[in-house]
């Protein structure tokens, strides 16, 4: 067989082609193709994020308000549950059906048979406790923790928001976040969302194929700590508002109260509220459709969103707007024959005595006298627009018509109009100070938000000046004012001295005038009421005060939906706010209990008593 | 004359010393794909290494006993170790250990042993000794059915044992018949028999659509082209002799092939061979299912890059990614640790073992040598070339070890015997008269 011989050539070069294409082969796929190192780094590399606490947030005396509590998210490995896992035992012990274990578990295997993804979300200590002595039995489950927000005081849910994960459309935004990221989505915790979030951390740990932690790569190089967030101290009094919240329950407005001195909030309501509790965890996103579906519109933080007129609280502007114009004097008389006529029109008034001055007018709030302070403001000027203008300028001065700079996301600006919507509306040339005329008593086009009104009341009080309001007080023990440059002090152009007219006034208010139902024994107090037209229903009751009348503590003012006049609701909820905050007592149960029970939230009954406009 | 010094003098090392290197660098290997830091020691008998180095130092007395025997011994009792293999193998059949679906193993005490992997060698004796008797001549119908004889039976006990992978190893012997004279065309209608089936799978799910709303399916139009090739095959040879009966039997056999393939697919092949076979070919994805392992497989080797992640660091055969890694997939090991560099080491360490047994054939005077060394030589190829092909997804995932490398006491004893066997013939070669 010698003849076949040369078939050895023909065998070797078998071999030999074999052994070409796989070097060929493995050149390419270990050299040139560089995809299989990425695939390898996505087998054996998992980065364990580290969730840092976020920063707590207190009261201005100390007390908490919001803190993180340990919640967890029961993880699975879809592979390793094979046909011995016992399915029934694991629905009994997290007390979910046969279909829900189903349907969580193919989400999860559809995400990955290998990689662990959350099988069950946010599950409270509580659940917890109980799952974890039994979860060695279930091969394949493991939890990994979280925190979730907790607000003890259950109280304050607008102002300090709440915390949700991480959309796509964020995580896009900014490349801080990573799914599964909680941000602040509104209030406090979306303001100062980078103060309070800290600093993620991360571990990057090698696994094994079923995800089993096999050490840390390259000895922890890639590791960073998570750092807490900064603990907040707001200026909110904790008390207060809660006690705020409980005088307007079932009822629809808004109290904003304002430590004029600093511009810092004490209270921030809006009614109806909720309890901050239920946006937190498994049962957020139901809740937030309950919510969400109120008529009542409870997630409506009507303090720094809903825009009012001022309704006669306003006059006091106009009336130092008049003095510093000098077109007006405390002296001045006007006569009021229940109204006001003009071009053949009547602007109508209430029966109380005539002639009328300064002092009384604010405290009998004739609208009658302001039609005439308004028209002597505006006509002073050659031009209707040029009088406007500076009437205009004085009024934002205010903080009214613009944002206040409050530190909380989406307040409202509120509206002035400008002379340009005067020319459209009635076009130029064609409106006098008779058309606007309902500006004189705060109604017409304006509409200010309860934050600027407490904001305008803090500038009464401090006779020519308000602080650039705020709500964060402390940064980690720092004072706010040491690093946020917003926070000034606006001038408003107008003298003090024409402040201590109208302050007096306002002091004749509440001492016998429309808002005696604020008064309160050897405090002085000062206010005024007002009744703000609604074409929609009832009138809304709203009152601003401030108090002691020197050096004042406190300023506010309280916004009663459907509440009629000022001196029925909104006049006994701002006395009772201010007597607890200076106070600490409720020397008059009697209102106390008759505004704890009001209940306007359905019908209104009708009023019947003389109490004042 | 037979003297241990001229025994010595007449090995040949240079095998000796690759089987060597191949032995050490597969212990080397199965230490790195079963490492675990708690048992550090490569020579923790409770471990896969430590296991495996009591093959190794019993494989290396059986292979000194082996040089130390008669080289006659084999020639003349080689059907008498086939036919002990045989009746080994169905014996098995009758009372043996099942192990992932495959009936091969005898469980004698703690160890296991599996027969098929010592009839690779009985079978090569035997075929050996029957081609080389006198006067027997390949051309001749009698050879070829006896030939085929040896080697199917065996193959087809191991078949029913549901061994597949081992059985197919039996084809690689057409490479030897072939070399003692098997026509040529036997070769050629194998590699084009395995070119229409890979095609035909391909091809068979696909429908073709004419105009007048004729549908036509790949099996078809396979056959459609094939006569229109054949066509012209015949236009352009029509003046020779017998062409035209010539193109109408490749017509009809490769038809029936084709016709039939379809049917060998779904019908005797097991569902998950058929899905194997089709990932390989990427008709059919599916990296979690059946294509996992290749494509870990590829992930690890891939990964490894031109100088490897070192000895010991790699992370997709530690942490086991790899399925099978210290058995079927331990070139996986080989290529992320290694890098490009140690897996051409090996392809080039087996290329030099393969080439080296060729030459060492052509000096032998005797047949019957020539033939087992030839018959090693390609049962040698084919564990390196499906082991290996599979584990870079160039060949479908048929579970044969790698030789010398993969885990294992039975394959590394019965290929240690098969080369041995082979080293002795040729250390005595100049005695054959």
């Amino acid at each position: 067989m010698r003849q076949y011989e040369s078939r050895r050539i023909i065998i070797s070069a078998i071999f030999l082609i074999v052994g070409i294409i796989f070097l060929v082969r493995l050149f390419f796929v270990q050299v040139i193709d560089s995809q299989y190192k990425l695939d390898a780094t996505n087998n054996v590399l998992r980065t364990i994020v580290k969730y840092p606490a976020r920063g707590l947030i207190y009261d201005r005396n100390g007390t908490l308000l919001v803190y993180n509590e340990a919640a967890y998210d029961l993880m699975v490995v879809p592979k390793v549950i094979d046909e011995d896992f016992d399915t029934t035992g694991f629905c009994v012990l997290l007390e979910m059906t046969k279909d829900g274990f189903d349907e969580r578990f193919n989400r999860a295997k559809n995400y990955s048979r290998y990689k662990a993804s959350i099988f069950e979300k946010e599950i409270s200590a509580r659940s917890y406790a109980k799952i974890q002595e039994q979860l060695f039995n279930y091969p394949g489950f493991f939890v990994q923790t979280r925190t979730l927000r907790t607000y003890p005081k259950q109280t304050a849910a607008h102002m300090v928001g709440y915390v949700g994960e991480a959309n796509p459309k964020i995580i896009e935004k900014d490349s801080y976040y990573k799914s599964g990221d909680y941000i602040g989505i509104s209030g406090i915790e979306k303001h100062y969302e980078k103060v309070l979030r800290g600093k993620r951390g991360q571990e990057v740990q090698m696994v094994d194929v079923f995800n089993r932690p096999k050490g840390k790569f390259q000895d922890g190089a890639f590791d960073t700590t998570a750092v807490s967030g900064s603990n907040l101290k707001l200026t909110i009094d904790a008390d207060l508002q809660s006690y705020g919240e409980k005088l307007m329950q079932n009822k629809k407005g808004s109290i904003v109260a304002i430590d004029p001195s600093t511009g810092e909030i004490l209270t921030l309501i809006s009614m109806p509220t909720y309890d901050p509790n239920l946006l937190v965890g498994r049962q957020r996103s139901k809740n937030y459709g309950k919510l969400s579906q109120d008529t009542l519109k409870p997630l409506f933080n009507r303090a720094l969103m809903a825009a009012y007129p001022p309704g006669s609280t306003f006059k006091s502007i106009n009336a130092l707007i008049g003095l510093q114009e000098e077109v007006l004097t405390p002296s001045i008389l006007y006569s009021c024959y229940r109204g006001y006529s003009f071009g053949g029109r009547k602007m109508g008034c209430h029966q109380h005595r005539s002639p009328v001055n300064l002092e009384f007018s604010i405290q009998i709030s004739c609208n009658a006298y302001y039609c005439n302070v308004f028209r002597s403001i505006i006509d002073h000027y050659p031009t209707v627009e040029k009088g406007y203008n500076v009437w205009r300028t004085y009024v934002t001065n205010f903080g009214l018509g613009k944002k206040t700079g409050i530190d909380l996301p989406n307040e409202l600006s509120g509206f002035v109009p400008k002379t340009d919507y005067y020319d459209r509306y009635y076009l130029k040339g064609k409106w006098h100070s008779t058309t606007i005329l309902s500006l004189a008593i705060g109604q017409g086009e304006l509409g200010f938000t309860p934050m600027q009104m407490a904001n305008m009341v803090t500038a009464i009080a401090n006779r020519g000046y308000y602080i650039t309001p705020h709500i964060a007080k402390e940064i980690n023990g720092q004072s706010i004012t040491s690093f946020d440059s917003t926070i000034i002090r606006n001038e408003t152009g107008i003298e003090a001295k024409y402040f201590n007219e109208v302050v007096e006034a306002m002091y004749k208010v509440v001492e016998k005038g429309t808002g005696t139902s604020a008064k309160i024994d050897s405090l002085q107090v000062c206010g005024k009421t007002g009744t703000v037209q609604n074409p929609h229903g009832d009138d809304h009751s709203t009152f601003i005060a401030f108090a002691p009348k020197d050096n004042p503590k406190i300023a506010l003012s309280v916004y009663v939906e459907n509440g009629y006049w000022g001196s029925r609701w909104a006049a006994p909820i701002a006395g009772l706010l201010i007597e607890q905050y200076l106070r600490d007592t409720i020397t008059r149960p009697h209102i106390e209990k008759r505004m704890l029970e009001g209940n306007l939230i359905g019908t209104v009954p009708k009023i019947t008593s003389n109490e004042g406009k | 004359m037979r003297g241990s010094k001229s025994l010595i003098d007449n090995i040949d090392w240079i095998t000796v010393g690759l089987y060597l290197l191949l032995v050490l660098a597969g212990w080397l290997n199965i230490y790195a794909a079963v490492y675990n830091e708690e048992f550090e020691s490569i020579f923790d008998t409770t471990q896969r290494y430590g296991k495996q180095l009591l093959w190794i130092g019993t494989a290396g007395i059986i292979a000194t006993v082996i040089l130390l025997i008669d080289e006659r011994f084999f020639s003349t009792f080689g059907y008498f170790i086939y036919g002990f293999i045989l009746s080994a193998l169905v014996a098995v059949l009758l009372v043996g250990a099942a192990t992932k679906g495959a009936t091969s193993w005898f469980a004698i005490g703690g160890f296991k042993v599996q027969p098929s992997e010592f009839s690779k060698f009985a079978t090569n004796l035997a075929l050996a000794k029957y081609l080389s008797t006198l006067n027997i001549r390949m051309t001749d119908l009698k050879t070829k059915l006896t030939a085929v004889a040896i080697i199917g039976v065996p193959a087809i006990l191991i078949l029913l044992q549901n061994d597949t992978g081992s059985a197919l190893v039996y084809g690689a012997f057409i490479l030897v018949l072939f070399r003692e004279g098997l026509s040529g065309n036997f070769l050629l209608i194998g590699l084009v028999s395995a070119f229409l089936f890979v095609i035909t799978l391909i091809f068979q799910n696909d429908l073709y659509h004419f105009p007048f709303e004729i549908e036509i399916t790949g099996g078809w139009m396979l056959i459609f082209v094939l006569a229109v090739l054949l066509s012209l095959v015949y236009y352009f040879n029509r003046k020779k002799k017998q062409v035209l009966l010539f193109v109408t039997v490749i017509f009809i056999a490769s038809s029936g092939l084709v016709k039939s393939v379809d049917y060998v697919f779904n019908n005797i092949l097991e569902p998950h061979q058929s899905k194997r076979i089709n990932v390989m070919l990427g008709i059919e994805s599916d990296p979690f299912g059946a294509g996992y392992n290749v494509n870990q497989s590829l992930i690890a080797i891939g990964s490894g890059g031109f100088f490897g992640k070192g000895y010991l660091k790699g992370t997709q055969t530690k942490y086991d990614f790899v399925p099978e890694q210290s058995t079927d997939f331990i070139f996986c090991t080989i290529g992320e640790e290694w890098g490009f560099i140690g897996s051409f080491v090996v392809i080039t360490l087996f290329m030099a073992l393969l080439l080296r047994i060729l030459f060492l054939c052509s000096r032998q005077r005797s047949a019957f040598a020539r033939i087992y060394g030839y018959g090693a030589a390609v049962i040698f190829f084919f564990h390196f070339t499906i082991n290996i092909g599979m584990t870079i997804g160039l060949a479908p995932v048929i579970g044969i070890p790698l030789p010398f490398f993969s885990y294992g006491g039975s394959s590394l004893w019965a290929f240690t015997i098969l080369l041995f066997v082979f080293i002795k013939m040729d250390a005595d070669r100049l005695e054959v008269l």
